[in-house]
């Protein structure tokens, strides 16, 4: 019975582990091929006459190992550097805004009563289940309003007061035990001190989740950058990725890899927080 | 007495907590959001003529527009089920794992966190007609087909979806099922109950809850599947990926205002309705199980 239910588990593990490689060839694919030459980019995976009706290998391993592809793409052609920093100025503020925003609303949803506290959080909720483009129009007729449309601050501002980060730590907030803050109160402390001294440190690792999938979101953002930003100057790195992805074949693995790393690292870093924010999102009403 | 003074200071004290939040909540989605309602029943931006339904009249006979309902529909229906059963299988083994169980987890969720624009080029040679798909359905002795540029576009934005976001719903069966107590299979086992049976009387039962869940989530979800498409097979894709989100964006670049703000409040209303649902079910369930 043992040795049946061991070799079952065993069984099991290979087969997962093949499942396993399939989700990861995508990117193992593509860091692979990023060490191949503009030159072996292009003949392996485009059309030509010499190869016309034949089909696609896909190549794991590089003929010659060659940076040749993240030299053209950091210093002879595109300026990555830039527009990386152009992604971080769209992040950065976005994240720091949403998140300082958050920490008040999220604590008045968990443990301030007020009227209409549950309706108002189900619009937060509404809104932040809707896809971009139902979105798109009031946004856009908002930065109008204001004359803000063009600028990076026309994404930004919209950006900070996405709903998810007050839903999420407002999730995380609801384990405080009530008794905590009520204690607190007796002792005389107000809320801002029961917030900043008490329920914060206790959902440390909801900040830290909070963080991360919104660096994660907004790291991929494509369709706010194309239709509020005029100057292309300003565009992040996914949407010149996607240019190059058009327009480049030779370079586009290394364009991909750079654009990667910083959220592989992240997901290598913070897969404990990201697991943790995705079960959390989704109990307790 | 001392009780009522105390609530009022805290409905003070929620006012300024929330005020930032608020604020910008109502000044970019909640004004602009009925300033659109008000956008969807005029004629036009200039005239400003009151219409009433019009609009809306006019989007539901537009062929286009429909297209992209059926097609949204569509999706859903095929990339649910597939999801749904894949996740569960995955999660279950998992479950059950012990070896590597931390490395295969994570390997489910990378492609959720990994941009979606840094692997389109493989998925782009992947799909392409002479690419790796064919030379797969080839092996089988399926025809070679187009596979971006046919009817079976669809096909692969499923499987590009299904990709992604077997993680998420992995991550959430995994909580589903680490939340089941493990007596209930030992009492099952006691009492002979065979696996079909655990699984009907205990798996199932605990786990319907999350599984609406992510049924739920999946359908919201589809909605946003514009980006993958978009990087996938640009802005004009075959007929048979071209989404409301499609449709949408196409009326923004054309400028007409009155069909998009009346697309876009038909979605927030669809949508509306499934947050609901949810979250009515939602309840009744935890009262249910507590």
């Amino acid at each position: 019975m043992l040795g049946n239910l061991l070799k079952n588990r065993l069984w099991l593990t290979v087969l997962m582990l093949l499942l396993a490689l399939i989700y990861l060839f995508p990117m193992v694919f593509v860091i692979c091929n990023s060490f191949m030459s503009k030159n072996e980019v292009v003949s392996n995976y485009t059309i030509s006459h010499s190869n016309a009706g034949g089909s696609i290998r896909l190549r794991l391993i590089p003929e010659i190992v060659s940076l040749e592809q993240y030299y053209n793409v950091f210093i002879l052609k595109y300026d990555y550097l830039f527009y990386f920093w152009n992604s971080a100025l769209l992040v950065v503020p976005i994240v720091a805004g949403q998140l300082i925003v958050s920490i008040f609303a999220a604590y008045a949803f968990a443990k301030l009563r007020f009227r209409f506290r549950d309706q108002l959080f189900f619009a937060y909720i509404v809104a932040m289940m809707m896809p971009f483009q139902a979105t798109l129009v009031p946004n856009y007729i908002m930065s109008s309003n204001l004359g803000i449309l063009g600028g990076r601050i026309s994404v930004i501002l919209p950006g900070i007061f996405g709903a998810f980060g007050v839903f999420l730590l407002r999730q995380f907030m609801c384990y405080i035990p009530d008794e905590y803050i009520e204690a607190a109160l007796v002792d005389g402390a107000n809320h801002l001190r029961i917030l900043f001294e008490i329920a914060l440190p206790l959902v440390r690792t909801g900040l830290a989740a909070m963080v991360i999938l919104l660096v994660i979101d907004n790291w991929n953002m494509v369709e706010q950058p194309l239709i509020f930003l005029d100057n292309f100057k300003e565009f992040p790195l996914s949407i010149v990725l996607s240019d190059i992805n058009n327009t480049e074949k030779g370079i586009v693995f290394a364009a991909s890899v750079i654009y990667m790393v910083p959220m592989l690292l992240i997901f290598l870093y913070g897969e404990k927080y990201i697991v943790e924010g995705i079960q959390l999102s989704g109990l307790k009403a | 007495m001392r009780l009522k003074r105390f609530h009022l200071r805290e409905w003070h004290i929620a006012i300024m907590f929330l005020s930032p939040s608020l604020l910008g909540f109502l000044l970019f989605y909640i004004v602009p959001f009925l300033q659109s309602i008000w956008y969807s029943m005029i004629d036009n931006v200039l005239n400003k003529k009151f219409i009433g339904l019009a609009n809306y009249a006019a989007l539901l006979t537009s062929s286009s527009f429909l297209t992209g309902c059926g097609n949204t529909l569509r999706f859903t229906a095929i990339f649910i089920p597939v999801n749904l059963t894949l996740s569960f299988l995955i999660a279950s083994a998992l479950n059950k794992t012990r070896y590597c169980a931390d490395m295969l987890r994570m390997s489910f969720i990378a492609p959720l966190v990994i941009p979606v624009a840094s692997v389109v080029a493989f998925w782009s040679l992947f799909f392409d007609s002479r690419g790796v798909l064919n030379q797969i359905t080839g092996y089988i002795g399926w025809e070679t087909a187009d596979w971006l540029n046919s009817d079976k576009a669809i096909y692969c934005v499923v499987l590009l979806y299904i990709w992604k976001n077997t993680g998420y719903s992995m991550v959430m069966f995994l909580a589903g099922l680490q939340n089941i107590p493990a007596q209930y299979y030992e009492a099952a086992d006691i009492e002979g109950a065979n696996a079909w049976d655990r699984f009907r009387h205990i798996t199932a039962v605990y786990l319907s809850p999350t599984t609406f869940f992510i049924i739920i989530i999946s359908i919201i979800n589809s909605f946003k599947i514009f980006r993958e498409i978009y990087l996938l097979a640009g802005s004009y894709p075959n007929r048979s990926i071209y989404t409301i989100q499609h449709y949408m964006n196409n009326m923004f670049h054309s400028l007409d205002y009155q069909k998009l703000t009346s697309a876009s409040f038909l979605t927030v209303l669809v949508i509306y309705m499934f947050v609901v649902i949810l979250y009515s079910v939602e309840r009744k369930v935890g009262r249910y199980i507590s």
